[in-house]
């Protein structure tokens, strides 16, 4: 076993709630995850799981309040932030929503810039990297000059994409990227994180809540219920033998395309919720 | 299905934006207003050189003087040329306006900003004092501070800024709290970038276009403000100002009412074009001018690019009166060009009773556009330009009337967004009783009953609190069931339901398609169920029709579309959906340690 | 709801008593010499000294504010320097006049505004052009100005309504009624259209929001929708506003009575700041507040009852 990238060591993370007396909001209670280089850890979930707050808790974005988040080795959970902004070559981010995550006052070139020219590359530089970053998403050049809204969903988070390698991160965290897609879109951008992974060599904590998503792109998940992790394992493991109930259930409640398998897992749920009484 | 195929279409045109600036001086009202004002700024500065007069010299000979004579528009009560006042008055109201909104511009957008994105103390606290000046009586601090200090206008002007300043402040605030929500924040962060640079680049700009509406109005206010304290008769007595000069024509009014017209033509020209300059900034903003009511579109239509055409997708369906007939639906949007953009374009659509019929499409498939067309419900502007719709025997499209009827008691409709599509300002309960009480001609008390039964019947263990329970009270889970109560609750022939599990995870999602499925097997309904989802078809639906751009490109019984599709767009979403792609490896040493 | 009551009270409370404060300590430090402003040029120095003695003057300005701070917490706001009557008779004399015209000018301008205002988002074309172009006129014209105006047309050329004066309405309800037409017309003509620009971009937001749609698809009445819908929830946005219309409205008032010779508060204000009446000037000062901070507590528990969600946050 190599050297894990990203080491997460019970980490808990409270959001302060308004008002002087108000008990704080524990998103994470005690989570625990590691990611080696090269990697995809899909992070399953539904909505309050906690399973953006971890992804969101390793950019540096949410408040930890316990435990420890490892870096290649190196201890981040507070890094200052002249260490978080070194650390944006290293973890880089490609958040769901595709309209707001990109500027709309900026050209996507402007966009594209931004992390280049932070990070101390030159003007000239930049320019060729841009070029070089659209080829790599799939995108025609002359998108360098064009406003976010001449672009679809599906364009827009190819750019975000871009961004996010642009310094060659070592790690992603993708969160939600393809749940705001079209159906054959969101395979396509599927398909080119898979082959920018397989070319680059990042890694991705990829979250979602859409476990054949997951199943697609993870070599290992991870199910997130109530601020904690239910179950993790090798993606074939937790998606097609699941141990935990929650995950059972979740991959049950899930409906397959297909009308008789779809009528054979419904029965199937409708056993297990009997088994378990409703709940 | 490579990727080259069906890549992304080819990049839409650029649109011609432009800068904010360059939209603005296309407004003709904003170039106006914009002329106007500088003329009066203008006029002075370089008031010396339009009049021979002193604003201030007397003439005892003068007193009243009739206008067009020696004095152009007359002299005032002290024999004081009323053009010369008026011009270099223009010095003084103009002057005092700058010096109020630099003040208040000041104080407001710094403090705005750092309570805006850093929040904590710094914002309670800015935000109460901001608070504390606006509940402030604004005119009687100035009286105030006019008994302090004496009659010194600039002073006064600048304490005016003072009070004006948490306008400022509360816009610029809520303006980069809006913007610090948005992604490219995070992301710009995430990429390293310092928060001052972030403020400079992705912040400012925001704030900017609504600052300069507010000062626009704020300079109105002051200018205004000014001539009401010298009116007053606590200005500054020995300079000319529209104030005073309203003042002096006051105590004339009954020997020389024309006098008074002067200065408030002045002050409401400079006002009103700084105020039209505002507006003309905002529409300039939002992009929108107000359009009156169209008229029917004149220009040409836009239509979709046309789908492969594929004759055996279209399977053929067993004869006999169906609960809802759509034949050849068209429905467009004017264009900004003047002509018409059609989004559903010949759409064919056939439901017999007791039947669950899926449509599916990606976004911009028109299906959805199809069921509010079905409602009579298309969103502003949206038309059926041709077909018809009939619903059991009657035709929707023509006759308006019978279709607001129908609507809520023989046609339900259940929405995709549980929360937004509830009236936040009244009770569940509430929103079940009122249309059944309008439909179904029940009493308050017999609406109540049912209603209870329903909320039971969908599955909500304790109907009475939800009944008495407020929108935001309750789960999206638990408002998307209430609302399939509602739409049930008159016992309809048809559910419309757009895709009404899509917001919900995907165990409240198995929930309601169960609840779905039970409620149409007891009620027989037929069922137009709106979705993206195979899955949910697969679960639900007796038959399925496929769309794209508009057009229906594939239909027939569910069996038939999962195994044996032969519209090519068919086969490709079915061959997108990931349930049996390939699961990835763990990932072998070598692998990871390249 | 019943903390949120509390908690806008105490930061009511908080409000008076801050700029109460302030204005005291501003007006005692860099005051002029109030015992000369009020015994006049040729007084002698021992007539001030004892004057100020008399007023309090001579005393450290921490025992005289609180002296104030107690007095004016049982209700006694002490008398005018100048006038020597007490400050709160002649608030209590004065304030009906000024709040008669506040009053109906905010009534007037609420019923006025969401007729408009709901018109223009339902009908749009002229209506909307008609909202628009009105609030732009009565934003540029000064509303003095346009009370000038108004006296000059109909009450000193046409002699149809009165020029001057004030009636209560205890005295005679018709003529207060008649008295005030034109100093009400001349406030109103700031507000209204604005007010219904606010109501009106409120209720078209309002009316593209999902649950509209929805409450049609369920058949709702349009009047239902419109007037029990819609107006409840666009209410919000319309009476913070108003609440605002209702303090500039206090300012404007001061001005126009001037216009209208109507002994309300305008001249008392006047006369005091320009005399350098302490406690005149604070009484006032305070009773605003109050007023204000009574206002908006009543607009904040409307919000509150129409639309439960504002409660919570």
């Amino acid at each position: 076993m190599t050297t894990p990238l990203l080491e997460v060591d019970d980490l808990v993370v409270e959001f302060p709630m308004r008002g002087l007396v108000a008990k704080p909001f524990r998103a994470l209670h005690g989570v625990s995850i590691e990611i080696a280089p090269g990697e995809t850890l899909g992070l399953v979930g539904e909505s309050g799981s906690g399973k953006t707050t971890l992804g969101r808790a390793v950019l540096g974005l949410a408040p930890v309040r316990g435990g420890s988040i490892r870096f290649a080795g190196e201890d981040i959970t507070r890094a200052r932030r002249s260490r978080r902004r070194e650390l944006s070559r290293d973890i880089q981010v490609v958040f769901q929503d595709p309209y707001s995550s990109l500027n709309p006052a900026m050209t996507i070139g402007a966009i594209l810039e931004e992390p280049l020219r932070v990070a101390g590359v030159s003007r000239r530089e930049a320019r060729d990297r841009i070029r070089e970053l659209l080829d790599q998403v799939q995108l025609p050049v002359d998108a360098i000059d064009r406003m976010p809204r001449n672009f679809s969903g599906g364009q827009r988070q190819r750019i975000a994409i871009a961004r996010a390698l642009a310094l060659r991160p070592r790690m992603i965290v993708c969160d939600e990227p393809v749940s705001a897609l079209d159906l054959s879109t969101q395979a396509r951008v599927l398909d080119l994180l898979i082959s920018i992974q397989e070319s680059t060599g990042v890694a991705y904590l990829f979250v979602s809540h859409d476990l054949s998503v997951v199943r697609h792109i993870s070599h290992r998940v991870a199910v997130m219920y109530r601020g904690e992790i239910v179950e993790q394992g090798d993606a074939v493991q937790v998606t097609d033998a699941p141990e935990h109930p929650y995950t059972r259930r979740l991959l049950m409640a899930a409906p397959v395309p297909d009308p008789a398998r779809q009528a054979d897992r419904r029965r199937e749920r409708e056993r297990f919720l009997a088994e378990v009484g409703g709940r | 299905m490579t990727e080259s195929a069906v890549s992304a279409p080819a990049l839409a045109p650029v649109t011609s934006g432009g800068g904010l600036t360059r939209r603005l001086l296309r407004e003709p009202m904003a170039v106006g207003a914009l002329i106007v004002f500088a003329l009066i700024v203008l006029a002075s500065i370089l008031a010396p050189l339009l009049t021979p007069w002193d604003p201030n010299r007397a003439e005892l000979s003068d007193v009243l003087a009739p206008p067009f004579g020696e004095h152009i528009l007359g002299a005032d009560s002290a024999g004081r040329d009323v053009l010369a006042r008026l011009l270099y008055g223009g010095r003084a109201s103009l002057l005092g306006a700058l010096i109020a909104l630099v003040v208040a511009l000041a104080i407001g957008i710094p403090t705005g900003l750092i309570a805006g994105y850093y929040q904590r103390w710094f914002d309670s606290l800015s935000t109460w004092t901001a608070n504390l000046l606006m509940s402030m009586p604004g005119l009687i601090v100035l009286l105030a501070v006019i008994s302090v200090l004496g009659p010194r206008m600039y002073t006064v002007m600048a304490v005016f800024g003072i009070l004006l300043s948490p306008g400022v402040f509360r816009l610029t605030r809520s303006s980069v709290m809006a913007v610090r929500k948005e992604l490219y924040i995070d992301a710009a962060k995430v990429s390293g970038v310092s928060d001052v640079r972030i403020i400079g680049r992705h912040v400012l700009g925001v704030v900017r276009a609504p600052l300069v509406i507010q000062a626009s109005m704020m300079a109105g206010i002051a200018i205004v403000l000014q001539a009401g304290l010298e009116f007053l008769g606590v200005g500054d007595s020995t300079t000319a100002s529209w104030g005073q000069m309203l003042n002096d024509a006051f105590t004339n009014i009954y020997v020389a009412p024309t006098m008074l017209v002067w200065p408030g033509l002045m002050i409401g020209i400079t006002v009103g074009s700084l105020a039209l300059f505002g507006t003309a900034l905002r529409d300039a903003v939002q992009g929108t001018t107000s359009v009156g009511k169209r008229r029917r579109p004149q220009g040409e239509e836009t239509v979709p690019a046309p789908v492969e055409v594929v004759a055996e997708s279209i399977r053929p369906v067993a004869e006999g009166a169906p609960l809802l007939l759509v034949e050849g639906l068209r429905v467009g949007y004017p264009a900004a060009d003047g002509g018409t953009t059609v989004v559903v374009d010949g759409v064919d659509l056939r439901i017999a009773r007791g039947e669950v019929h899926g449509v599916v499409g990606e976004s911009g498939s028109g299906k959805s556009q199809t069921a509010f067309s079905i409602l009579g419900l298309l969103p502003v502007g949206g038309e059926v330009l041709e077909g018809s719709i009939h619903f059991d025997g009657v035709d929707l499209v023509s006759r308006g009337r019978e279709r607001e009827l129908l609507r809520g008691s023989r046609i339900g409709y259940i929405p995709q967004e549980p929360m937004s599509n509830l009236d936040p300002a009244f009770t569940l309960g509430w929103q079940l009783v009122e249309p059944m009480r309008r439909h179904l001609g029940l009493s308050r008390s017999q609406a109540r009953t049912r209603a209870l039964d329903l909320l039971d019947r969908v599955g909500i263990a304790d109907p009475r609190r939800t009944f008495d329970a407020h929108p935001h009270e309750v789960s999206g889970g638990m408002a998307q069931r209430v609302l399939i109560a509602g739409a049930v609750s008159c016992d309809p022939d048809l559910l419309i339901a757009d895709e009404p599990t899509t917001a919900l995870d995907v165990t409240v999602q198995a929930e309601v398609l169960d609840l779905l499925r039970s409620l149409q097997a007891e009620r027989s309904m037929g069922v137009m169920l709106v979705t993206h989802n195979f899955g949910v078809v697969a679960d639900l639906c007796d038959r399925v029709t496929v769309m794209q751009r508009g057009r229906v490109v594939e239909s027939g019984t569910a069996n038939e579309i999962f195994s044996d599709a032969r519209h090519p767009y068919t086969r490709m979403l079915l061959d997108s959906t990931l349930e049996d792609a390939s699961v990835r490896p763990a990932l072998t040493p070598t692998e990871a340690g390249r | 709801m019943f903390f949120f009551l509390v908690r806008r009270v105490v930061s009511g409370v908080v409000l008076v008593f801050a700029v109460a404060t302030i204005t005291f300590l501003l007006m005692s430090l860099t005051g002029g010499n109030a015992a000369r402003n009020i015994l006049g040029e040729t007084a002698t120095e021992a007539q001030v000294a004892a004057k100020a003695a008399e007023l309090g003057l001579d005393r450290p300005i921490l025992e005289r504010y609180l002296d104030w701070l107690g007095a004016a917490l049982h209700g006694d706001f002490g008398t005018s320097w100048f006038s020597r009557e007490p400050v709160i008779e002649s608030l209590a004399n004065r304030f009906p006049v000024s709040l008669s015209v506040v009053t109906v000018a905010v009534l007037v301008t609420a019923v006025l505004a969401t007729v408009l205002g709901i018109t223009a988002a339902v009908r749009r074309g002229w209506v909307d052009r008609f909202v628009q172009v009105f609030a732009v006129i009565g934003f540029a014209l000064p509303n003095f100005w346009v009370a000038l105006i108004l006296v000059t047309i109909f009450a000193v050329t046409l002699h149809l309504l009165p020029a001057t004066g004030y009636v209560p309405i205890t005295t005679d309800p018709g003529r207060w009624a008649l008295g005030l037409i034109l100093p009400v017309t001349a406030l109103v003509i700031g507000t209204i259209a604005s007010t219904a620009q606010q109501v009106r971009g409120a209720t078209i937001d309002i009316l593209e929001r999902d649950f509209v749609r929805t409450l049609r698809a369920r058949g709702i009445s349009r009047t239902s929708l419109l007037f029990r819908h819609v107006l409840r929830n666009a209410a919000g946005p319309a009476l913070t506003v108003l609440s605002l219309q209702f303090v500039g409205l206090l300012g404007g008032a001061v001005i126009i009575e001037k216009v209208f010779a109507l002994p309300g508060i305008g001249s008392l204000a006047v006369n005091a700041t320009t005399q350098g009446d302490l406690p005149q000037i604070l009484g006032l000062v305070v009773v605003m507040v109050v007023l204000v901070v009574v206002v908006n507590l009543v607009i904040d528990l409307l919000t509150g009852w129409l639309n439960p969600k504002a409660r919570v946050s």
